[in-house]
């Protein structure tokens, strides 16, 4: 078997993600190539080529793939990926956005956000916000699998040393332009990434009041999220939405401030190590799931918690 | 120009799912159905478009059992014009179903497809992409803003740590994410006025498209439970917890 693993990266850098996505190849067991398509993106390659458990990178070097635009992304993918018996990427913006894309191109079903590996054909995903755990086998030559990163541990990026080829296939499809890109900028860590995950609700009242829980993040070297209920409110940007619809975390610490636990909520961050939730209602069903439970006025314990940290 | 809109009925979001004893599903008997909401998002912007003039006609596709005629007259009430349900009692992966609104695309010629981004279901988020290959038209993923300019379309995506603008020729694919819009409720005579729109009905048959899939399911089981932990009475105690307990600071 051999299997392709499709990295994330921004063409200078290579995604933590990549490393969750790689151990999931391992778990499946095979020969474990990298593909990376971007632009001037031979540092991404290196990187690759460092990781444990990889055998071989692809390096897709061509402006057109400088975007991930998926309508130039997905075609080289499935021709680099014909010769393969698993195509993995991670379940990311961009893996969700390119590899149903590829699957049907390869003209077989696509398996979305696996957690576990049974074997090299079976696989466990959660459907209805997570409310059930689906094992799905599939029979296609070509398995095409997105993974979600907190299923599995991140491979170690050192101790590989691959070798680097570099693949000419593909190239612009003519359909479609990146325009522009407004990407939050933060010294925080990326929600996804994050070991101590700190969460607002509805309950903080307004955006404004997320500079407390920021403070707060700042002295936990932690990343800020929040429910979609705050979100919906228009507190804080999309973006930061923990949940179904938004990112799956599972740090090792997650305090949920002012968060009711509405179901779509616990979807995104129940699989934490640590879940501390602070709430005035004591009957709020984010208390089921909390390992430490505070009945409070978060605008009295955050500065609390903030000073005594 | 003409907008198809692809809607998928789904257990309501409000429902609380329960995995059946034998471990084959979730129960769905006498459980509330309704639109996907993020298809109701792609119900809304396509009517919007009509609204400002941009969209001729709004024709709404479900694949899905003969109950789903239910929510293409909800679709037909938000104001789309007609609606094409082809008929299944079979339960599709994505790619059929991407393959049937191919064909139903080659029929219908449209300009613009909406289609919510997943199905709050199967959670598979793939069929948009999936229409995207099969038609070779652009796509426009997780959409939060879409503005038609000429013979393209420019779409604000939500992506990982922001949003991306991308510009796609026309015909384009584009599927909903949240903040795209609010959806409206329909009126009542709206209600009663798309009792009388077309709703034409077929069969993956008559499309050619075969509903063989490469996946099975073999089980459905309840997640892991967390079980409730303990109340701390201040502040000073969950630090203490949490660093001598937990060891998480």
């Amino acid at each position: 078997m051999a299997i392709l693993v499709i990295a994330e990266h921004t063409n200078v850098a290579l995604g933590a993600a990549t490393l969750n996505t790689v151990s999931a190849a391992k778990a499946i067991g095979g020969d474990i190539h990298v593909l990376v398509a971007g632009a001037g993106c031979a540092a991404v390659a290196e990187a690759a080529a460092k990781i444990d458990g990889v055998s071989k990178v692809l390096l897709a070097d061509n402006a057109a793939f400088a975007y991930q635009l998926p309508e130039n992304v997905a075609p080289l993918i499935a021709e680099v990926g014909k010769d393969y018996t698993h195509i993995l990427a991670s379940a990311t913006s961009i893996g969700k956005n390119v590899l149903p894309r590829v699957a049907a191109l390869l003209d077989v079903d696509q398996i979305s956000e696996i957690i576990a590996v049974e074997s090299a054909d079976t696989f466990k995903r959660p459907i209805y916000a997570g409310n059930a755990i689906a094992t799905v086998q599939s029979n296609a030559a070509i398995k095409v699998i997105t993974v979600r990163g907190t299923g599995f541990d991140a491979a170690a990026a050192e101790g590989g040393s691959a070798s680097i080829e570099a693949v000419t296939a593909g190239g612009d499809a003519g359909i479609s332009v990146f325009v522009s890109e407004e990407l939050a900028k933060s010294d925080r860590p990326e929600l996804t990434a994050a070991k101590i995950v700190v969460s607002g609700g509805r309950g903080m009242q307004n955006g404004d009041n997320f500079a407390m829980l920021n403070r707060v993040a700042d002295k936990l070297g932690a990343a800020v999220g929040a429910s979609r209920a705050a979100v919906d409110a228009g507190f804080v940007p999309n973006d930061m939405q923990v949940g179904q619809t938004g990112k799956i975390v599972a740090p090792d610490l997650y305090i949920a401030v002012g968060i009711s636990g509405a179901i779509q909520h616990l979807a995104g961050m129940k699989d934490s190590k640590v879940i501390v939730a602070i709430n005035k209602d004591e009957d709020a069903p984010i208390f089921q799931v909390a390992d430490y439970g505070l009945v409070a006025d978060l605008f009295d314990a955050v500065p609390e918690l903030e000073k005594a940290l | 120009m003409k907008v198809l809109v692809a809607v998928k009925r789904v257990v309501d979001y409000n429902v609380k799912v329960r995995v059946k004893a034998d471990n084959t599903g979730v129960d769905l008997a006498n459980v509330k159905m309704s639109m996907n909401p993020f298809c109701e998002i792609g119900v809304e912007e396509a009517i919007r478009l009509k609204e400002k003039g941009i969209a001729t006609e709004v024709v709404a596709v479900c694949i899905g059992p003969t109950a789903a005629q239910e929510q293409l007259r909800t679709a037909l009430a938000l104001g789309a014009d007609r609606a094409i349900l082809v008929e299944t009692a079979e339960e599709l992966r994505s790619l059929t179903v991407a393959k049937l609104l191919k064909a139903v695309v080659d029929q219908e010629q449209p300009q613009l497809i909406m289609l919510g981004k997943q199905a709050i279901d199967t959670d598979n988020n793939q069929t948009g992409q999936m229409l995207g290959a099969l038609t070779g038209y652009a796509q426009g993923t997780f959409a939060s803003k879409v503005e038609v300019a000429g013979d393209k379309v420019n779409v604000t995506r939500e992506v990982d740590g922001g949003l991306q603008t991308v510009t796609l020729n026309l015909p384009a694919i584009v599927t909903t994410d949240l903040r795209l819009n609010e959806p409206r409720y329909a009126s009542l005579p709206n209600i009663m006025k798309a009792k009388k729109k077309p709703l034409e009905i077929i069969t993956p048959d008559s499309l050619g498209v075969s509903t063989a899939s490469t996946v099975t399911t073999l089980k459905v089981e309840a997640p892991a439970t967390r079980s409730a932990g303990i109340k701390v009475k201040d502040v000073a105690e969950l630090v203490e917890k949490l660093k001598n307990e937990a060891k998480v600071i």
